[in-house]
Formats: structure tokens, C-alpha cells, sequence
């Protein structure tokens, strides 16, 4: 068990160097294989592991959340034939990435207002949209973001797991796909004792472009006009070399 | 081997790009069009959103219309002052373009007008140019039936302004090939296209110009259009990915040479036919997927300002 004896030394260590990050109870230390995840020319996705240790019994839920932000559901319909974009509902606190993964089936192990008190599963998630939205139609645009989030994978489909190891440890793991926005993630642990949250602790997690991609993004954005005039030039510049290139040949 | 793409925002198959690009240089080596009609549909279809497709197809096309221009200006087959005019239509065309591109995107509407142009150009481009070739098929195995006036005097040459294009041995209203660069300006804007495929008949068939001269003209001007293009959609939208741009050029340029060579060997009313049933093609693919249910009613966009 080499591996379980590097995770309690990591844990010994983060617990007296990090001190500030571990908050509200002691009865519960958790930290990610990553505090950083760099988006190079080659991402693909990947997968961050969460591992902690917890004192005397309970269960562990893991909630990450993305960078919040507004999102536009759009319907289509069929008008004259064709299918077109017809109606819209915008809201406005969406988790950009959202998953939950638990130690135990979630109705088990906490009633609904702690479920609600912690944004805990998909029912329990607060999406803001306009006061005037009839409930009919809320459900099926709220259903909607959810499935399309699902299906891009930034959302999960299901409750993943939290597994122990012994009595103390436990462990998780999170997937971030290729397509995974970048900002400020939040991992949130909670120790949950007689169907109340005993223990929490929050940690960030920052996922941010680096190297050529990032520059070139930043680049584009902040600098628009030149990034453009650059653009063009090599356009130009790949347009005519080969004309060159073979005319020699 | 997987590449992220920048602005785009996405990983891809580095070999895909470049094998889109060597494919749609192939048929424009081919058939002698920038190709921009199948590679915006092409890169919508592999997962690119269709914003950054369009815009970075216009970077994509500079580089396509100047290494054709290039071979068209040393046989002398450009007719500049008729390529500055239709470029002062363009310039205004695609200026119009990238505005109506950013109202579009804002109402939620740009995907249906990207598709619509596209169905409604392609086929009407497409049969048209499948009827000529067809009937100049015919005419070959018939070559006695008798042959059409040299110009037929419509209302088109009825209009005022007139100007002389020497080159073209042409004497017609300069507002015609205005507002020919202008039409096509605004399509290429909001199509990512060159225009060369509605350009080149428009110019032979209401314009009367030299066949010859026709497609060195039109891609004169194209390279303008699409430079003003390219910077207006990477300033305005920020929407161009030079990576990606790279890539399709890079693998076009290899496409175009082996297009050229096996162009050579076909006879040329059958490569329009090919390219007619090409055009067709793409045009009933793209017609069909506005008519069929969508698998899901529902789309996202990430609203404006909110960041992430």
C-alpha cells in the first residue's frame, strides 16, 4: 500500500503547510492532484484526482462548479418547412461545469434542504431565469440546458464516486473534456455525520490556456486590429511563397 | 494527432484539417473556384462553430486568390480596371456583410441566414451550370445546330454611367460590375466565400466578358474583398483562427497542384458538369438538413459579457 502511504504523507504535508486553505472543521483534509490545469496546443481533456481524509464516520460528497456565467437556450421550430430558432430563455447563474460525485446514494444520506442548501444534484441546481417565464416553459428550457451541457460533457450524467480506502481516506476523480471552459473552478467537500454537513472545505482549481494557444487568444482579443493585419500577412505571405517554391522546382 | 485550436476553442485531428484543405485545393486546382463553398459546410460539419468557420475561411481564401492570381497575371489574363471597379462594389459589400454578420449573431440568427444563402446559391448555381454544360455536351455531338448572338441587348445595357474596359473589349454601365462586387462582398462576408462560383458566371453571362479573363478578374478582386473581410471579422468578432486558417491553407496548396495536373486531362464542359453535380451536391445536403427534425430542439450559446 506504497500508494495509500504517499497520500497520507501528501495529506500530513498539505495539512501543515496549507493551513490557510483548510477551512471550518479539521474533521475533514482534501486536496487535488492539480491546482492548475494547463490547456496547451495538445489538450485533449484530463482527469484531476480529489483525495482526503476524514475523522471518525460519515459520508463524502464532491461538488465542482465552473466559472458562473449566463447561457441562452434556444428553441427551434418549424416555420414554412424549415426549422429556425423561434423562442429563447437566457439564465443567468449557470455553472459552466457542474458535476457531483458522492460516497453514497445522495437520498440516503442528506434530506432535500441540505441537498438545496448546497446546490447538491441537478433538481437542486438554482438557474436564474426572467421572472415572466411561465413554469411549463421554464421546465422544459431548464431541461434543455441541462441535456446539452450533458451531452457537451461539461455537466455529468450521473452522481459519480467517491470510493475510501479504509475508514479515513477517500478519493475521487474529476474528467475535464477538450472543450472545457477556462476561469476559476471551485471544489467543494463536504462530510456529511447523521444527515448533516459536519465538516466542509472548499479548494480553487484554475483552468487557463498557456503557451502559444494563450497568447494567440489574448492576442486576438485585446489587440484585434493587428492580430487581424497578421492574420492577413501570413495568408499572403502562404498564398505566394508556394508559387514561388514551385516555379523553381 | 490532436491539435487545439485557439480561437476556435476546440481539439482536432491535425490530419483532418489538413485533409479537408488538400481535398477542397484538389477541386479548386480542378475546377479552377476558390473551393470557400465547400469548406465553410465542411468545417460547420466536423464541429467548428460556425462563426470562427466562416471568418477563418476568408483568411483561408486571401491565400488561395492570390497563388491563383499569380498564374493568371503572367499569362495576362486580368483585367484590372474592371477588377478595381467590382472591388470598390466589394469593398462596400463586405463592409455591409460583417454588420449584418454581427446583427445576425446577436438575434440568434446566423445559422439559419448562413444556410439559407448557401441552399439558395448553390442550387441555383448549380442546375444553371448544370443545364450549360449538359447543352454544351449536346452541341458537341451536333456541332451544326446554329450559334447564339455575340451580345444580346437587354435592359442591362440600358443603364447609365458607361465605362470602357479596354481589356475586356467592353463598353457597359459601370454600376453593373458595382453592383456585382458589391452582391458578392455581402456573401462573402456571411458565407466566408470568395464568391468565385456566382462571380465568374455572373461575369460571363450579364457582363459579356472574355472567358478567358474572367477568372483572373474575379480572383483579382477576391483577394481584397477577403483581406477586408478577414480583418474586419478578426477585429469586429475576433473570430479568426490563424492556426486553423494555416493548417486548411497548408493542406490546399498541396490539393490545388495535384488538382491542376488531373484537370489537364478532362475535357472542359465535362469538369463544369462535375463541378454543377459537386455544387448540386452540397446545395441538397445543406437543403435537407433545414427541412429534417433536428435531434434536439434545443441549442445553447454562451451570452455575451459573460465571460468563461
Amino acid at each position: 500500500m506504497r500508494a495509500s502511504l504517499l497520500v497520507l504523507a501528501v495529506l500530513a504535508w498539505v495539512a501543515s503547510v496549507a493551513g490557510g486553505r483548510i477551512a471550518v472543521a479539521a474533521s475533514l483534509v482534501a486536496d487535488l492532484s492539480d491546482h492548475l490545469i494547463a490547456i496547451t496546443t495538445g489538450f485533449t481533456g484530463t482527469d484531476v484526482l480529489l483525495f482526503g481524509a476524514k475523522e471518525g464516520p460519515g459520508e463524502v460528497v464532491m461538488i465542482v462548479r465552473g466559472p458562473i456565467g449566463a447561457i441562452s437556450v434556444r428553441k427551434k421550430s418549424r416555420i414554412a418547412g424549415i426549422w429556425m430558432n423561434t423562442d429563447r430563455v437566457t439564465f443567468s447563474n449557470v455553472p459552466s461545469f457542474y458535476t457531483v460525485a458522492s460516497s453514497a446514494l445522495l437520498a440516503d444520506i442528506a434530506p432535500p434542504s441540505v441537498l438545496a442548501r448546497h446546490q447538491i444534484g441537478f433538481d437542486q441546481l438554482k438557474l436564474q431565469a426572467p421572472p415572466n417565464v411561465e413554469p411549463d416553459r421554464l421546465r422544459d428550457f431548464r431541461a434543455a440546458l441541462i441535456r446539452r451541457q450533458q451531452r457537451a460533457g461539461l455537466f455529468m450524467r450521473e452522481v459519480g464516486e467517491v470510493s475510501f480506502l479504509g475508514n479515513t481516506l477517500f478519493r475521487s476523480t474529476v474528467h475535464f473534456p477538450a472543450n472545457v471552459p477556462v476561469g476559476v473552478y471551485l471544489v467543494e467537500v463536504l462530510l456529511l455525520q447523521d444527515r448533516n454537513v459536519t465538516g466542509a472545505q472548499t479548494t480553487p482549481l484554475i483552468i487557463s490556456k498557456v503557451g502559444f494557444g494563450a497568447e494567440l487568444f489574448d492576442f486576438a482579443h485585446q489587440r484585434a486590429a493587428l492580430y487581424g493585419l497578421i492574420a492577413i500577412l501570413i495568408a499572403l505571405v502562404s498564398g505566394w511563397l508556394p508559387h514561388i517554391l514551385l516555379r523553381k522546382a | 494527432m490532436q491539435i487545439y485550436l485557439p480561437i476556435a476553442e476546440m481539439s482536432i485531428d491535425v490530419l483532418l484539417l489538413l485533409g479537408l484543405g488538400g481535398l477542397v485545393g484538389f477541386l479548386s486546382g480542378l475546377f479552377g473556384v476558390g473551393g470557400g463553398f465547400l469548406m465553410t459546410p465542411l468545417l460547420i460539419f466536423v464541429g467548428v462553430p460556425p462563426a470562427v468557420a466562416v471568418a477563418s475561411q476568408a483568411n483561408q481564401v486571401i491565400a488561395a486568390s492570390v497563388s491563383g492570381v499569380l498564374a493568371h497575371w503572367r499569362r495576362g489574363n486580368v483585367d484590372f480596371k474592371m477588377g478595381l471597379v467590382l472591388l470598390a462594389g466589394g469593398l462596400i459589400g463586405s463592409l455591409i456583410g460583417v454588420w449584418l454578420y454581427s446583427v445576425l449573431r446577436r438575434i440568434g440568427q446566423i445559422d439559419l441566414v448562413i444556410a439559407l444563402t448557401y441552399v439558395f446559391f448553390l442550387s441555383s448555381v448549380g442546375g444553371l451550370m448544370a443545364v450549360e454544360s449538359i447543352g454544351a455536351m449536346l452541341r458537341q455531338r451536333r456541332p451544326q445546330t446554329s450559334r447564339h448572338k455575340l451580345h444580346q441587348h437587354i435592359w442591362i445595357h440600358g443603364l447609365p454611367l458607361k465605362m470602357r474596359f479596354r481589356r475586356s473589349r467592353l463598353y457597359v454601365s459601370a454600376l453593373l460590375p458595382l453592383g456585382l462586387g458589391f452582391g458578392v462582398g455581402v456573401l462573402s462576408a456571411l458565407m466566408g466565400v470568395g464568391g468565385g462560383f456566382i462571380m465568374v458566371p455572373a461575369m460571363i453571362y450579364l457582363l459579356g466578358m472574355p472567358t478567358t479573363l474572367v477568372v483572373g478578374t474575379s480572383l483579382f478582386q477576391v483577394i481584397f474583398v477577403a483581406i477586408n473581410v478577414s480583418f474586419l471579422q478578426a477585429w469586429q468578432n475576433q473570430t479568426v483562427d490563424i492556426v486553423l486558417a494555416f493548417l486548411l491553407v497548408l493542406g490546399a496548396v498541396i490539393g490545388a497542384e495535384f488538382g491542376t495536373r488531373f484537370g489537364a486531362k478532362l475535357r472542359g464542359e465535362q469538369l463544369r458538369g462535375l463541378l454543377a453535380l459537386l455544387v448540386l451536391a452540397v446545395g441538397i445536403a445543406l437543403a435537407t438538413q433545414l427541412v429534417v427534425p433536428p435531434e434536439d430542439f434545443y441549442s445553447l450559446t454562451i451570452s455575451p459579457g459573460s465571460g468563461g
